[in-house]
């Protein structure tokens, strides 16, 4: 008996099929996968301008809602709604004020009594973006900036452009998504992107301690041995461990780990010559991943820095233009009913 | 209980409809009440003289329906639920017995709790009240609680409430004491260092939302434990909200072996599954949390063949602040004791489980845990759930007489009504004495 809509489309798109919200990748489809790359296409020039603006959020309040801390991630967002003419107000809200679930339902009241247009959420808790979706009044649009072990589909999106710069496309390509995907937001996004996007095969490659359950009806093959994991390759993601994972007996030491899932020049010559090298970042060098490879030739790690400022405007600029459709669609039901 | 006592006075005849009695369903023969009892059950009920007559054509007449799992939140709670509200909320779902978890504040681990709770029960309540004690001191799996003591207060269950006793030598301990008194023990299964900080079972849903799963293996590794443990000590075990299909037939193998073990399951374990929280909804965190579809269908198997017993509320208030907030962050539980009737006829309506079954595991099935017979013959207390399996009702925020508004169903009509609940052959719903059906 699950009478509720699941999908969250319900919530994030307009009845038009528009973003109104930017939450997951769940329920995307492909075609708005690809306007989201197309859009941050187009916006990639803007970042080479002298005079680095477009208006489409001129008169705009973007508040960015950090809840978790963040500096790549919040300040990209920060450059992407300042190219983007917005007004940007940065909130660094630290989690344990706020761990309370009363606490975020009244920083939401305080916030909304600012007349903002639009937040950024980056929140520990699974869903916390889904939940002020539900809670904001219409007419607000938020952006997931990553949720707990949720999603992070802006992450995903400028994983998938450097993707389809450096390869052109999607289909026939073998990408493997390497390290703690038990506990990335990021893996999961990937997974589905690219699942989404055609692409041949998603491979994750992990000690089963990382690694969630049933993690294949994610979508992906899952593969113990890097080495044999690295094979055909044209796409290698490696995911930031973070250092508390030993603590929990999940892995016995970083050494342990780097010899076996780090990427080092020696397994990277294991995939197809052209394979890429990416990491969503900050890259722990000798954790999960040799110096020589990071700053090494097949990397396009600095680009996807770069794409990010392309896909958060983007997707800010597309969840705003779906708000405001339904605004003037509102409206006009409104005078409509009345005459 | 005792004013109603001594309202008790007028006698009712209930005419016409479907009749219960515990163990099968007939057309009702004629029952005539008289002295918080039922007098005559045969068709001389309809000759005998009544102050009012009750025509149930349409309608099932049942005994009052008993939840072995239950919560007051009195004392200590008040912003999610007290006595008198979750007891009208009880009535309004047909349920005329509640055990209440012992997980009130302070907790129910003596025999003065026991008799604040009852005495606020006799004043305040409209349902009869058996407070559950806890097993253990302050629920904290440490030390042992005034066991005898509770038992002579009036508790005739002992439990832990949604805590563990996580050593596995105080529960050996905890067993072993009660047995002494000959007192039945509860338990929900869980092995607290397998459940970790998980809300939701383990799975492709939390797999996919990053949601913090609590493996399957934290009840089962507990059910393994709990059942080899009450075989050594004999003490009659009951194990409460089963989830799992594998703890299902862990149970079935026990209780073949002889060990004493009874088992009872929650309704809403039997309807949804871990597909509830796909869209983060907060009201369906529960513990133990919804799991498969095949762990649905296990427990449904279970309840029909009889193996789990009794069918449970778990009815969990809360005021809405604790559900608003990520899902995470939220409390567990639901607001089910109104809906319980409801969603058992959609599960009937749908041929998952027999109407029979279903009404056995609400009346006899947990009476018999409680070692009382529940049954409606002449003689026993007017205790009495009159339902109308056609009729549709809304559970709106309104409607719902519980504190807690976080029912398992708010969107649309949920049908099986019910149209009276006596308990001593009072009224106790429709709330305030209303017309003839």
């Amino acid at each position: 008996m699950t009478a509720n809509d699941h999908s969250p489309n319900h919530l994030q798109l307009t009845r038009g099929g528009q973003l109104r919200h930017f939450l997951t990748l769940d329920g995307l489809s492909r075609e708005l996968l690809t306007d989201i790359l197309d859009t941050a296409d187009s916006f990639i020039e803007v970042g080479t301008r002298s005079i680095k603006k477009v208006p489409l959020l001129r008169g705009r309040t973007v508040v960015n809602l950090f809840f978790e801390p963040s500096t790549r991630t919040r300040s990209t967002f920060e450059l992407a709604a300042k190219r983007l003419s917005a007004d940007v107000l940065n909130l660094d809200i630290s989690t344990s004020a706020t761990s309370k679930g009363e606490s975020l339902s009244d920083t939401l009241l305080n916030l909304e009594a600012m007349a903002s247009d639009m937040f950024v959420v980056r929140h520990s808790q699974s869903g916390a973006p889904h939940f002020i979706a539900e809670s904001v009044t219409p007419g607000v649009a938020i952006i997931n900036a990553g949720d707990g072990r949720h999603s992070h589909p802006t992450q995903a999106m400028l994983d998938m452009l450097t993707i389809r710069q450096n390869k052109g496309g999607f289909e026939g390509l073998k990408v493997a998504i390497v390290g703690d995907v038990l506990h990335s937001r990021v893996a999961r996004s990937q997974i589905r992107a690219l699942n989404e996007l055609g692409v041949e095969e998603v491979r994750v490659i992990a000690p089963g301690t990382l690694l969630p359950r049933d993690v294949e009806s994610l979508g992906c093959t899952v593969e113990y041995d890097m080495e044999r994991g690295m094979k055909d390759l044209d796409v290698v993601i490696m995911l930031r461990l973070q250092n508390e994972r030993m603590e929990g007996a999940l892995l016995p030491s970083e050494r342990e780990f780097f010899r076996l899932y780090g990427l080092t020049e020696d397994k990277l010559a294991l995939a197809k010559p052209d394979c890429i090298v990416m990491h969503p970042g900050p890259i722990n060098r000798g954790v999960e991943i040799e110096s020589s490879v990071a700053d090494g030739p097949q990397s396009v790690i600095l680009s996807q820095v770069t794409n990010g400022i392309a896909i958060r405007m983007a997707v800010m600029s597309m969840a705003m233009g779906g708000q405001m459709s339904e605004r003037q669609q509102a409206q006009t039901e409104n005078e409509g009913s009345r005459a | 209980m005792s004013d109603m006592n001594s309202m008790a006075g007028g006698s009712l005849r209930i005419t016409g409809g479907t009749l219960f009695d515990g163990q099968i369903e007939r057309d009702n023969p004629g029952l005539l009440i008289a002295d918080g009892r039922v007098a005559i059950l045969g068709a001389s009920a309809l000759e005998a003289s009544a102050d009012r007559t009750l025509d149930a054509s349409g309608c099932v007449i049942t005994p009052g329906f008993v939840d072995l799992c239950c919560n007051l939140r009195e004392p200590g709670n008040g912003q999610k639920g007290n006595i008198a509200s979750e007891t009208l909320a009880a009535a309004h779902g047909g349920f005329t017995t509640v055990c209440a978890s012992p997980e009130t504040s302070p907790v129910n681990d003596s025999g003065a709790v026991t008799h604040l709770i009852r005495e606020a029960a006799a004043s305040r309540g409209v349902v009869r009240v058996l407070p559950v004690g806890a097993v253990t001191r302050g629920l904290k799996g440490e030390l042992l609680s005034d066991m005898a003591g509770l038992q002579k207060a009036g508790c005739k269950l002992l439990g832990n409430g949604s805590h563990t006793v996580g050593n596995a030598r105080i529960l050996r301990r905890c067993m072993a004491y009660a047995e002494t008194f000959g007192l039945t023990v509860m338990f929900s299964p869980e092995n607290q260092a397998l459940a970790a900080d998980g809300y939701a079972h383990d799975g492709q849903v939390t797999t996919r939302l990053g949601l913090l799963g609590i493996p399957e293996v934290a009840e089962t590794a507990a059910v393994a434990e709990m059942l080899l443990l009450a075989e050594e000590t004999g003490v009659k075990l009951h194990l409460s909200q089963l989830s799992c299909a594998r703890s299902v037939e862990m149970l079935e193998r026990a209780r073949k072996q002889g060990v004493p073990v009874t088992a009872d399951v929650a309704m809403h374990q039997l309807v949804f599954t871990e597909e509830a929280l796909a869209g983060f909804d907060s009201r369906f965190h529960v513990q133990p949390p919804l799991r498969s579809e095949a762990d649905r269908q296990a427990l449904l198997a279970g309840v029909e063949q009889g193996l789990i017993e009794a069918i449970v509320s778990q009815h969990q208030p809360h005021d809405s602040a604790a559900k608003q907030a990520p899902l995470p962050a939220t409390e567990p539980g639901l607001s089910s004791i109104e809906s319980v009737l409801s969603l058992g006829l959609e599960l009937v309506a749908r041929g998952e489980l027999s109407r029979v079954r279903l009404l056995q595991a609400l009346t006899t099935g947990p009476s018999a845990i409680l070692q009382e017979s529940g049954a409606l013959v002449e003689g026993a207390v007017a205790d009495l759930c009159v339902f109308d399996p056609e009729q549709t009702w809304q559970p709106s925020a309104k409607a719902l007489m519980s504190v807690g508004k976080h029912a398992p169903v708010l969107d649309r009509p949920l049908r099986g009504r019910v149209e009276r609940t006596l308990v001593q052959g009072q009224e106790v719903w429709p709330a305030s004495s209303a017309p003839s059906l």
